[in-house]
């Protein structure tokens, strides 16, 4: 293993921890519901980080199999954070101020600076664009508890908050990637590349972004998650008609996923979005916040059509 | 038949579109595709388990979580709340465009503002309706539906077309993935780079619109005192 990887490892047995601190919390929560399955879920994810690298890999698919029923069966649930007191925290925005912008900051960018050091630098290529995430997650906690003199248990409690929060949905794009690769051993990508290729004259380079970008955005109209129709797009179509006919992957990639938010504004499906906060905002029309977003969507469209045409080739 | 293999692409717009949950409709949906391409099971769950390791990567943000929640515990969303007040001569659009610009930059550094009902609702729909308000009195429930259409939307834009611009962040990390397991091999720190365009642009679009917006305001306000 090189130095990169075991940092990498490092990185995920922490990230491990943190699940496993979730699951804790669950089990030590006396009014927490579904505390089992609850804490069995966070539990076989931290193995699955902790161990994943140096257990047979039929293990970890049989707990990803595991992971998807206890979400199946709404097994998952939010246990009791140490959620900070309102006014507490309105007294030390007063005392800090703008000041509490900084970690935020160096977070961001430390990372980018360890990311470019990494790849400029030949002595520091261990600082790869992954471990450099991590190191600036690093950076920003230090500042912070510099700045603010915290107590350093809530690096814990702010920590497993905010992973309960985001709950069992932050592992969605590691496992979307993993159906990605299920598509791609079975074949998926050639049998809709078949279908498209009707539509798409050989060699057209416009309108393969187009059919790509419009593909994206009608996907996710119907499944209402940009997420799940960047895996089946971009196998199917993105990668067949543009990065395979030397299109930059990197312009296709990043363009791609927001070619599909356009679909996200004007959808109910995306009820979280677009129909939930109109009732929190207590319009009269339901869908008035879509019919809103729909004019500015349709022309995010056209723009991402255009700059993916212009720059991935 | 080839056409069975979709049975997976069937399964994830199927589940999605009737809110199965979501984990579960995943792995289903890559359990049927393994099955019908004819890949035992211990191979589905070999080609599952082996892409979801070397996939921990897409999960990296949860290092970034620590620092963001003491930050929130020291005051970071009042101070963007404090700040967005600071505004209250603008218009209603104004207002709004505001939000959008700061929820964009706030999404590129993985700032949680807290949304539609944290910062939407008790600060940008208050200033912006009383900014109207000052300018036009009364406000019909056309004008109030404009204006709260208007300013949900700006978080929308703001944290869809931003987000990709943090190197942590879950859609990059999605991106990265899913092209590395494709042979495609990309860094966060490009898709983080080549998403920016896209969020200075969205900024530029809502600008647009929000003049949009406060000309229709007047429009209504003409058509209220005419009738």
């Amino acid at each position: 293993m090189t130095f990169s990887q075991i940092l990498s490892e490092v990185f995920f047995t922490l990230i491990g921890i943190v699940f496993a601190l979730v699951g804790l919390k669950a089990v030590k929560d006396p009014g927490a519901q579904k505390k089992a399955t609850t804490a069995a879920f966070w539990f076989v994810l931290a193995f699955t980080f902790i161990f994943g690298n140096w257990v047979p890999k039929w293990i970890i698919g049989l707990c990803v199999v595991v992971l998807a029923v206890l979400s199946g069966i709404k097994g998952v649930v939010q246990s009791a954070s140490d959620v900070p007191d309102p006014t507490s925290v309105r007294e030390q925005a007063d005392k800090f101020g703008y000041k509490i912008f900084i970690p935020a900051l160096v977070l961001a960018l430390s990372s980018v600076v360890f990311a470019t050091l990494g790849s400029k630098v030949p002595a520091l290529s261990w600082m790869t664009s992954n471990n450099a995430i991590c190191l600036g997650g690093l950076c920003a906690l230090i500042t912070v508890l510099c700045m603010t003199k915290a107590d350093p248990k809530y690096i814990v409690a702010d920590g497993t908050r905010l992973m309960d929060n985001v709950g069992v949905t932050g592992i969605l794009p590691q496992v979307l990637s993993a159906l990605g690769t299920l598509f791609t051993a079975a074949g998926v990508g050639t049998v809709i590349s078949k279908g498209v290729s009707a539509i798409i004259p050989e060699g057209n380079k416009l309108i393969a972004c187009a059919v790509y970008c419009i593909a994206m955005a009608l996907f996710t109209i119907i499944m209402g998650n940009g997420f799940a129709a960047f895996s089946v797009i971009t196998v199917g179509i993105g990668i067949p008609f543009l990065i395979s006919q030397g299109a930059n992957p990197i312009v296709v990639g990043a363009l791609g996923l927001t070619a599909g938010y356009c679909g996200t504004l004007c959808t109910p499906m995306a009820a979280n979005f677009n129909i939930m906060p109109a009732a929190l905002l207590e319009v009269k029309n339901k869908y008035a916040i879509i019919k809103s977003q729909v004019p500015v969507a349709l022309c995010m469209l056209v723009i991402h059509i255009i700059l993916m045409y212009l720059f991935a080739f | 038949m080839d056409i069975l293999k979709l049975i997976g692409v069937v399964i994830v717009i199927v589940g999605f579109a009737l809110k199965f949950d979501t984990l579960a409709t995943v792995v289903l949906a890559g359990l049927a595709t393994g099955l019908v391409a004819g890949m035992s099971p211990l191979e589905i769950l070999e080609t599952l388990g082996k892409s979801f390791v070397s996939q921990r990567t897409a999960t990296l943000f949860v290092l970034t979580l620590p620092a963001i929640g003491i930050c929130e515990r020291y005051g970071l969303k009042e101070k963007a709340i404090d700040f967005i007040r600071t505004f209250k001569n603008a218009t209603s659009g104004r207002v709004i465009w505001i939000y959008e610009a700061i929820r964009t930059l706030a999404a590129a550094f993985s700032v949680r503002l807290g949304g539609h009902p944290q910062f939407v609702r008790p600060v940008v729909v208050p200033m912006s309706e009383g900014a109207a308000a000052a300018k036009y009195g009364e406000l019909t429930d056309e004008m109030t539906d404009t204006i709260r259409g208007a300013a949900a939307g700006s978080e929308n834009y703001g944290n869809f077309y931003a987000q990709n611009c943090f190197m942590a962040s879950s859609g990059t990390a999605l991106i990265v993935s899913t092209l590395t397991e494709q042979g495609h091999e990309v860094s966060a720190m490009d898709i983080a780079r080549w998403s920016i365009p896209i969020a200075v642009i969205s900024v530029i679009v809502g600008f647009v619109r929000t003049v949009i917006v406060d000309k229709k305001l007047d429009k209504l306000a003409a058509e209220r005192s005419t009738k």
